[in-house]
């Protein structure tokens, strides 16, 4: 067979490094910082926007997977739902007597399990799409919520647990610490594993993955489940952080969490994207509702905002070609 | 008039350069049928495609009752008066019979722009009575046996006062009572005035019905005879007559040991009790007609589908494979025949496609090891002759050939033992193909033992050591390299 050489090396072009989404996340991401600054004397406090993050970090939780997931070109609509069962989980037992730190493991194992039954069922009846089933276990995870609580809110945690929303470890909100913890977790599992290559290939091209041996079933059941776990996570965070719980919490994530992973340059068909993208987007979206609530602006002209940003994050792709690939 | 009511002279189609069909002729006058036939991939497809205006002809020209046409489109050649019925129907299946038979020109009343159902409803019902058919109209499609929903398909000819009907391999998939049906009603046509192409590899169908017969071979024109002025033999010869050109750079091996051994192998509505076994440094090949059965038999072996019945043997131990993560391990790797939609990532770069498969073995327990992944997707691409720039150039932007050596050096990245080749010279130009024969070759020598599915004849003749001829899901012969020719082959892959 002949020989011939083929270079190892990647041309480096500052100008297809320049052409990545996330700069233009990040310039965004600044601009809002600056309007923020400009509009409210009050913006531009440490203590403020350090504690600013405490309120919509929680989502962000749920954004890491949400990335794998949409990579694969899948979707998971339940995630709201899944926040509610396994916080209405946790707070029936506690208030039936069983002990906080036992009820909080099995608010993490509910959240597992809604994930798991997720992947479990997109992979055995692969006729159902993504949405379909978990547009169905959204609706079944939330019914069984309110079938436990019965519209009432339970709470009534013990001191420390409410740290886990308000705490510090130094002068850091521990709920920012925990989010380092697993943003660097998902992005090394994303970018630098065997899994997150195979997460791509499968988004890519799920027939040709599997025909090269990739076990695309087992990998969607582990990244939904994976994705119901992160829910539970958000599900403590949230709670702790209200102090109560009731069946209609965390209403709408889905939604929240999926434009901030569409915002942060996730292809909604599949296989491109980076994690650092959908987590400016996390800081993008937060920062801009804290500001536009400082100067006492309506919610409803932040959605308007966001949904501006999510057309342009969809449309500019594909005004200019190649500059979102990612292998 | 034209004593013809088609005619296509000289035409020509290229595909990216490739001659799909090169100055190819056809006659047909009205109430005649005429049977067109040819190997896979001898251009029939396309020349149908041009006559019922999916493509345009580059060259050449075509005279509807004397007269010039040039269809742009599809409904250009339907309003023309032109038919097609496919073997796979394409129908709606969960519409009903009336409202598939007049899809896209309904019965609408003149003022109000309402749909007359009830004369769509009488008509189809007229139609099918004709035609001899017992079911409703208001039978839902998909409820109709194959046989019943080309009925259907034949109404619909109907209904648009089609003239020239063209029937691409209609008996197929029927039972021979259901061919004697289709025999009827082609007939029935016939003596009604319409002019009929008939294709099929059944010699049964041709004789039966057909007139004249035209033969085409490798995108040409062989020749047109009368069906009773030409013999079974002489027309095998005319359809695969041509001389072997292409150097096949077999290698004397040494024959091995037992590798792989397959006994009564089966899946129902598939293939059936299929045999075989195949030893290190040994070609085997797996041929017979398009949907015979053979890349069924390689994804059953590759765990992407599982058997019903018999039994695999891996070097002389009984196994089971149930997906291709499996096959991988066990040493089995398979390439797939659609390289684009199961082969490769097109969006992905050289080197990320070929490590895909070994990825973990590559690793560092798990993390990627990226320097290492770029050693071996060189090492492989350069030992297979790759065109690249860079290992880092997409799949996407390399040529048919070198895409295909890119799914070759996917699957040597693993350590294996047997090799599944569906069609892998399939869509290749004439240079890249030895490229591919020579890495095929070279693979046995270094005693893997190799099963090769293809459909044409000089590859397989030139390459193989053994071949197997699959016709309806089940192995019709098992010849040896010194029995092999083409005539031997194309008598057991085809009916009588």
């Amino acid at each position: 067979m002949n020989s011939r050489t083929i270079e190892q090396k990647m041309d480096f072009s500052w100008r297809r490094f320049f052409l990545q989404w996330e700069w233009m996340l990040l310039a965004v991401f600044i601009a809002v910082n600056i309007i923020n600054a400009n509009l409210s004397d009050y913006y531009l406090d440490f203590t403020n926007l350090r504690d600013a993050m405490m309120s919509f970090l929680d989502k962000a939780f749920i954004v890491l997977p949400m990335v794998l997931v949409m990579i694969m070109g899948d979707i998971d609509i339940s995630v709201g739902s899944t926040v509610a069962l396994s916080a209405v989980v946790m707070a029936d037992l506690y208030n039936k007597g069983v002990p906080m730190v036992p009820a909080m493991l099995i608010c993490l194992l509910t959240g597992t399990i809604c994930g798991w039954l997720n992947g479990w069922l997109i992979v055995r009846f692969k006729e159902l799409s993504s949405v379909i089933v978990t547009l169905s276990t959204m609706i079944i995870y939330r019914g069984i919520a309110y079938i436990l609580l019965e519209d009432q809110a339970a709470g009534g945690f013990p001191s420390w647990f409410s740290n886990l929303g308000w705490g510090y470890i130094g002068s850091v909100p521990i709920i920012v610490v925990v989010f380092v913890v697993f943003a660097v977790i998902f992005s090394l599992l994303l970018h630098k594993s065997v899994l997150g290559r195979w997460i791509y290939a499968i988004g890519n091209n799920s027939t040709s993955s599997r025909y090269s041996g990739v076990q695309v079933d087992r990998i969607k059941i582990l990244v939904f489940t994976l994705t119901g776990f992160m829910a539970a996570v958000a599900a403590l965070f949230l709670t702790a952080r209200m102090g109560s719980t009731r069946p209609n919490i965390a209403m709408g994530y889905e939604l929240e969490v999926i434009a901030m992973v569409v915002l942060g340059g996730i292809s909604t068909s599949g296989g491109k994207g980076r994690m650092i993208g959908a987590i400016i987007a996390v800081f993008l979206i937060g920062y801009l509702r804290y500001g536009l609530g400082l100067i006492n602006v309506q919610a409803q002209a932040l959605l308007i905002i966001i949904g501006l940003l999510l057309i342009l994050a969809v449309m500019l792709p594909k005004l200019k070609p190649g500059n979102r690939k990612q292998a | 008039m034209s004593e013809y009511i088609l005619e296509l002279n000289g035409i020509t189609k290229r595909f990216s350069g490739v001659k799909a069909l090169d100055h190819v002729y056809f006659k047909l006058k009205a109430g005649e049928i005429h049977a067109l036939m040819g190997e896979n991939g001898a251009g029939k497809s396309t020349f149908i495609k041009i006559i019922t205006g999916v493509h345009e002809a580059d060259e050449g020209e075509i005279l509807l009752d004397g007269q010039p046409v040039n269809f742009k489109n599809p409904n250009e050649a339907k309003r023309a008066g032109i038919a097609a019925i496919y073997q796979h129907v394409t129908c709606y299946p969960d519409l009903s019979v009336t409202e598939n038979i007049f899809m896209g020109h309904e019965r609408i009343a003149k003022g109000s722009k309402r749909i007359l159902w009830k004369e769509m409803h009488e008509e189809a019902q007229r139609l099918l009575e004709e035609l001899g058919a017992s079911f409703s109209p208001k039978t839902q499609m998909g409820a109709l046996s194959v046989a019943e929903q080309q009925i259907v398909e034949i109404a619909k000819a109907l209904s648009m006062d089609a003239r020239i009907i063209i029937m691409d391999e209609p008996t197929a998939a029927l039972s021979s009572r259901e061919s004697e049906e289709l025999y009827r009603i082609t007939e029935q046509l016939r003596d009604r005035g319409a002019a009929i192409i008939f294709i099929s590899h059944r010699f049964e169908d041709m004789y039966r019905l057909a007139s004249k017969v035209t033969v085409f071979r490798d995108s040409k024109y062989i020749g047109t005879w009368k069906t009773d002025e030409i013999s079974k033999s002489e027309l095998i010869v005319a359809m695969v007559g041509r001389e072997i050109t292409q150097l096949f750079p077999k290698k004397d091996v040494a024959i091995g040991e037992e590798l792989l051994r397959v006994e009564g192998l089966g899946r129902t509505g598939y293939f059936a009790d299929v045999s075989f076994t195949i030893h290190r440094g040994e070609i085997v090949g797996l041929t017979g007609l398009v949907g015979s059965g053979r890349t069924e038999v390689c994804e059953t072996l590759f765990g992407i589908q599982t058997p019903d019945q018999g039994q695999i043997w891996l070097k002389g131990r009984k196994t089971r494979i149930k997906s291709p993560a499996q096959a991988m391990r066990k040493g089995i790797a398979y390439l797939p025949e659609d390289r684009q939609k199961q082969g490769l990532v097109l969006d992905w770069s050289i080197s990320d496609n070929i490590t895909l498969p070994s990825l973990w073995q590559i690793s560092r327990k798990g993390w990627t090891h990226k320097k290492k992944e770029r050693e071996v997707a060189k090492e492989l691409a350069e030992r297979l002759g790759v065109k690249a720039r860079t290992i880092f150039d997409l799949v996407s932007s390399l040529s048919g050939g070198n895409q295909q050596k890119v799914v070759f050096a996917k699957l040597l990245a693993m350590d294996i033992d047997v090799l599944i080749l569906d069609e892998p010279t399939k869509g290749v130009d004439v240079g890249a193909k030895s490229a591919i024969y020579e890495i095929i070759s070279e693979l046995a020598a270094q005693g893997l033992g190799i099963l090769m599915v293809s459909s044409e004849m000089p590859e397989v003749i030139g390459m193989c050591d053994k071949v197997l001829v699959m016709r309806e899901g089940r192995i019709t012969a098992s010849l040896d390299r010194s029995e092999l020719s083409q005539e031997n082959i194309l008598a057991a892959a085809m009916a009588d």
